[in-house]
Formats: structure tokens, C-alpha cells, sequence
């Protein structure tokens, strides 16, 4: 199992969801996030001041796969997200120990 | 004061304070623009809004008023002076007449709202404002009008200011494409507005705004026409908000807000062709039926037609101007059909509804096919994703709202981090 965490623009989530969907991932989290990485910041104009906009706002999308569906779902997030420009984001991939389901207390892939 | 000038005195007044209320309507747009659109978009809508008034009327100043009411060429349009020099007593008839020009413009804003760039936008509404608005106000409302002559009733401007605006809207649309994100093959995506509350704000403010709409369009101090004005504009407006409530809880088992709100919209847009002369109780029928065609011409529109309408102003003022001009031809107490008129008002109202359709449309798509072989009339996908408030005037409506998602994290850590950082340019 492992634990894919992707960063990704804001605008590419329904996509994303959309094809991850049609191949059958029924489970995910995501959440509103802030942070910079290569991708230089805005600036913005207000009243005739201009100020920076330093930290832009990314969708952090977390879902759980098994290591046989990992290859093909990196795939489809590097295909959707991608738009060639800064800041289309990261993948960060980790392995994972155990997935419990509180409601019926099933473990490892049983629970996804 | 002789009691001929004191009456022409207060005839005045109750076009001054008419034209004060539809002013007033164009708060009514901004805010259902924006509450049916996305945040991202609030400011430029405003914008949109802020111009429209202003160089609608200056516009229709300038030139408009001139080819309205101008000495007429066999009925079809004026043109003498201009900047109303020369015609200086006319100055009162122009106030109130300026801000139906506006009102009819501005219909078109809410349709194309999200997409379209304010420079071409800009330039449909000089066009609208000095051209095609004016010439359909010509035919329906100077004394020489040919569609006058016919016997086409329009009293308030169902079909010159409603219709006609939603008649642009058609056009505008089709040639600007639907919101990215809106059609994915034949699924159709909601893009629910980001303030509803707001939306039934600026409802509340046209149903405010139209009384005077109406009451003013008697364009004479006559009480007792202006108070059964009011009357069926109350009736028939309250008439469309049921309407439009009862046939969604039909169609969607569920009563849906904002196109019952909507239903507002339609059934005053319905009363507008014969306030004067449809009894309240016709009122109240003309009423419930713009309500549900409302509700029955979004879905066709957004589903069947795939034009992208964000706040369904084709609907509400194109179908129901139509509706509300027809009407008269049924429900009018001296010429209609239901009363033993005969078929004639009826006929009448339906040449005049095609004649403005064929009108608006043709030279609407002239002048946007014109305007495209110059320039793009749309904002790039890029800034239309990020929002225009952002891309194109380098500002939020909400303290930096940087995410099409809502004021999100980032927003409120950029809202500390920039504090101290402003720099002038």
C-alpha cells in the first residue's frame, strides 16, 4: 500500500477527481492548502498600491493505493495536473503500514 | 401658477422620481449578478455594472435619444439633435428614458457575465444604447413608429427595453461560447452562484425599482392609472414567484431558490407590455404563467439550446417579454382576445415581437461578427480560470480571495503576510 499526496492547482482538481473516478478510486481527501515552491508569487494591484501575493493557494489531494494500482495512478494525476507551466505542483509517495476502518475494524486493503 | 402649468409641473415630477427608482434597478442587476456568479468574477461584474449606467447614458445622450425620438424617417428611426441640442425641452423625457436604455443594456451583462472581455463589452453597449436599443424604441414608442401605427401596444417595455436586451444577450452568448468547465460533452455542469443572499437582495431591489418603472411609463401625474399600475405589477410579480415555486417542487420535488427568485423577475417582465390595462386578476394569470415558463425556458436554454446564461436574463427577460407582450393581445380589458376584443391586438403584438426579435438579432450578430474580426471577445482560459477580478483588474472583491474555491487558507495567511508589504508603484 502506499499513501499519495499530491499538490496540485486548484483548477485541475475536478479533472483529476473526475478521471480517478472512472478508474474506480472510491475514497480521498483533499484540502485547501497555501505554500510556494517554484512557481514565483502575484502581484496585485489595489487603490493604485501594488503588494505581493506570496503564498498561492493549491489543493492537496491524499488517497491510499495498492502497489499494484500506484503506477497507473501517478500517471493519471502527472496527465491531468500537468500544464506545462510552474506550478502545476508535486506527488509525494509514501509507504504505508496499515489502514484500519472504524466501523467494521477491517485492516490493509480491505478498508480502502 | 395657472393649474395647466402646475399640472404639467407635477407631470414632471412623476417622471423624475420614476427615473430615480429604475436608476436604482441597476443596484438590482449588480447584485443578482453577482450572487448567481462566482467570486472570482464580483468586481468585474460590478465594474460591468458601474459602466453600463454610465456610458449607457451618455451614449444614448449623445446619439440614442436623437434616432428614439428624432423626426422620424417613414417610422423607422430619427436622427436630429444630437446631444440634445436644440431639444432642450425634451431634457425630462431623456432622463427617464436613458435609464430604460441602460436597463435594456444591461441585460446583457448577467448572460455573458465570467467571460467576456470589458473592452467588447463596453462596445455592445454603446451599440445597444445607440443603436439597437433606439431604433426598437422608435417603432414601439415615438408617435410615428411604424409598429405605433399597426396598434402594438407596449407599455412599460416588455419587448423595447426587456426584450430587446435579451435578444443581445442571445447573440452575445453564442458568439462568446458557454464558461469553460460548463459542457463536457452532454453533460451540463451547475456553476452555482457564490451568494445567493445577495442574489435575492438584488431581486428585492428590481421589484422595488420596477414600480416606478411601470407607474412611470403613465409619464403624466394620472393617480388612478398609476395606482392600478402598481397593483398588477405587485400581483403579477407575487403571481410569478408562486409560479415559479410550485412548478420547480413539480419538476425537481424541491423548490429552487434562486429560480424562484427568478420567478420574480419573470412574472414583472410579463406585466410590463399592459399593466395599464390587464385587470388584477389577469394580473395574477399572467403572472403564474411567466413563473413557469421561467423555470420550463432556463432548462430548455441551458440544456437543450447549451447557452451559457449564468443568471438566466434570457429567460426571464427574452421568454417573458415575448409572454408579457402577447399578453395583451389576451388579457387586455379594451382590445384583448379573452375579453371580446377580436384577433387583431393579438396580431399586433405578435408582428411586433417578431419584427424586434429579427431586428435585435440580426443587427446584434453584424456588429459582434464585426467586433470579432478585430479582436477576441473573450478573456483568456487562463484568466477566466483564475477569475477576472484577479486577472484582469489585479484585485478581489473579498480581501484577497486568490481561491476560485472561496476564501480559503491562503487567502487568510496572504491577508497577514502582506500587511506592511504594500509598496506603491
Amino acid at each position: 500500500m502506499k499513501k499519495i499526496e499530491a499538490i496540485i492547482r486548484t483548477e485541475q482538481f475536478s479533472e483529476l477527481h473526475k478521471e480517478l473516478l472512472n478508474v474506480g478510486i472510491n475514497g480521498l481527501t483533499v484540502s485547501e492548502v497555501a505554500g510556494y515552491g517554484s512557481q514565483k508569487g502575484m502581484t496585485g494591484i489595489y487603490r493604485g498600491n501594488i503588494y505581493d501575493v506570496t503564498l498561492l493557494p493549491k489543493i492537496k489531494v491524499e488517497l491510499v493505493v495498492s502497489d499494484k494500482d500506484y503506477n497507473s495512478i501517478i500517471a493519471i494525476i502527472k496527465d491531468t495536473c500537468s500544464t506545462g507551466k510552474a506550478g502545476d505542483g508535486k506527488i509525494f509517495v509514501y509507504p504505508l503500514e496499515n489502514v484500519i476502518r472504524i466501523r467494521t475494524g477491517d485492516e490493509g486493503m480491505e478498508a480502502i | 401658477m395657472t393649474i395647466e402649468n402646475l399640472i404639467s409641473q407635477l407631470d414632471m415630477y412623476v417622471i423624475l422620481v420614476s427615473a430615480f427608482l429604475v436608476f436604482f434597478m441597476h443596484a438590482g442587476f449588480s447584485m443578482v449578478e453577482i450572487g448567481f456568479t462566482q467570486s472570482k468574477n464580483a468586481l468585474n461584474i460590478l465594474l460591468k455594472n458601474f459602466l453600463t449606467i454610465s456610458v449607457g447614458t451618455i451614449s444614448y445622450f449623445a446619439v440614442g435619444f436623437s434616432i428614439m425620438y428624432g423626426t422620424s424617417f417613414s417610422g423607422i428611426a430619427g436622427f436630429d439633435n444630437l446631444f440634445m441640442i436644440g431639444n432642450y425641452e425634451s431634457i425630462g423625457d431623456f432622463l427617464f428614458d436613458a435609464v430604460f436604455a441602460a436597463t435594456s443594456a444591461t441585460i446583457i451583462s448577467g448572460a455573458v457575465a465570467e467571460r467576456i472581455k470589458l473592452s467588447s463589452y463596453l462596445a455592445i453597449v454603446v451599440f445597444m444604447s445607440v443603436i439597437i436599443y433606439p431604433v426598437a424604441g422608435h417603432w414601439m414608442w415615438s408617435d410615428d413608429g411604424w409598429l405605433v401605427k399597426l396598434g402594438f401596444i407596449d407599455y412599460a417595455g416588455s419587448t423595447v427595453v426587456h426584450s430587446v436586451g435579451a435578444w443581445g444577450a442571445v447573440v452575445a452568448v453564442y458568439f462568446l461560447g458557454a464558461r469553460i468547465g460548463k459542457y463536457d460533452g452532454n453533460r451540463i455542469k451547475a456553476i452555482p452562484g457564490h451568494n445567493l443572499p445577495l442574489g435575492a437582495l438584488g431581486v428585492f431591489i428590481l421589484w422595488f425599482g420596477w414600480f416606478g418603472f411601470n407607474t412611470g411609463s403613465a409619464l403624466a401625474f394620472a393617480i388612478d392609472e398609476m395606482i392600478h399600475v402598481a397593483v398588477t405589477t405587485l400581483l403579477s410579480g407575487s403571481a410569478g414567484v408562486i409560479g415559479a415555486a410550485i412548478f420547480t417542487l413539480i419538476k425537481y420535488k424541491k423548490v429552487d431558490a434562486s429560480l424562484t427568485f427568478n420567478g420574480a423577475l419573470a412574472g414583472l417582465v410579463g406585466i410590463t407590455a399592459g399593466p395599464n390595462v390587464i385587470s388584477p386578476i389577469g394580473a395574477i394569470i399572467v403572472g403564474l404563467i411567466a413563473g413557469v415558463l421561467l423555470v420550463v425556458a432556463v432548462s430548455f436554454i441551458d440544456r437543450s439550446l447549451k447557452l451559457d446564461d449564468p443568471v438566466g436574463a434570457i429567460a426571464v427577460h427574452g421568454v417573458n417579454g415575448v409572454w408579457g407582450t402577447i399578453a395583451v393581445g389576451l388579457f387586455s380589458v379594451e382590445t384583448g382576445l379573452f375579453y371580446g376584443g377580436g384577433f387583431s391586438q393579438l396580431i399586433a403584438q405578435i408582428i411586433g415581437v417578431i419584427a424586434v426579435l429579427v431586428w435585435v438579432i440580426a443587427a446584434m450578430s453584424i456588429f459582434i461578427l464585426l467586433l470579432k474580426s478585430i479582436t477576441s471577445i473573450r478573456i483568456s482560459p487562463e484568466a477566466e480560470i483564475q477569475g477576472l477580478d484577479f486577472s484582469e483588474h489585479g484585485s478581489t472583491a473579498y480581501s484577497n480571495n486568490l481561491s476560485s474555491l472561496g476564501l480559503g487558507l491562503a487567502d487568510r495567511l496572504n491577508i497577514i503576510s502582506k500587511s506592511g508589504k504594500t509598496n506603491s508603484i
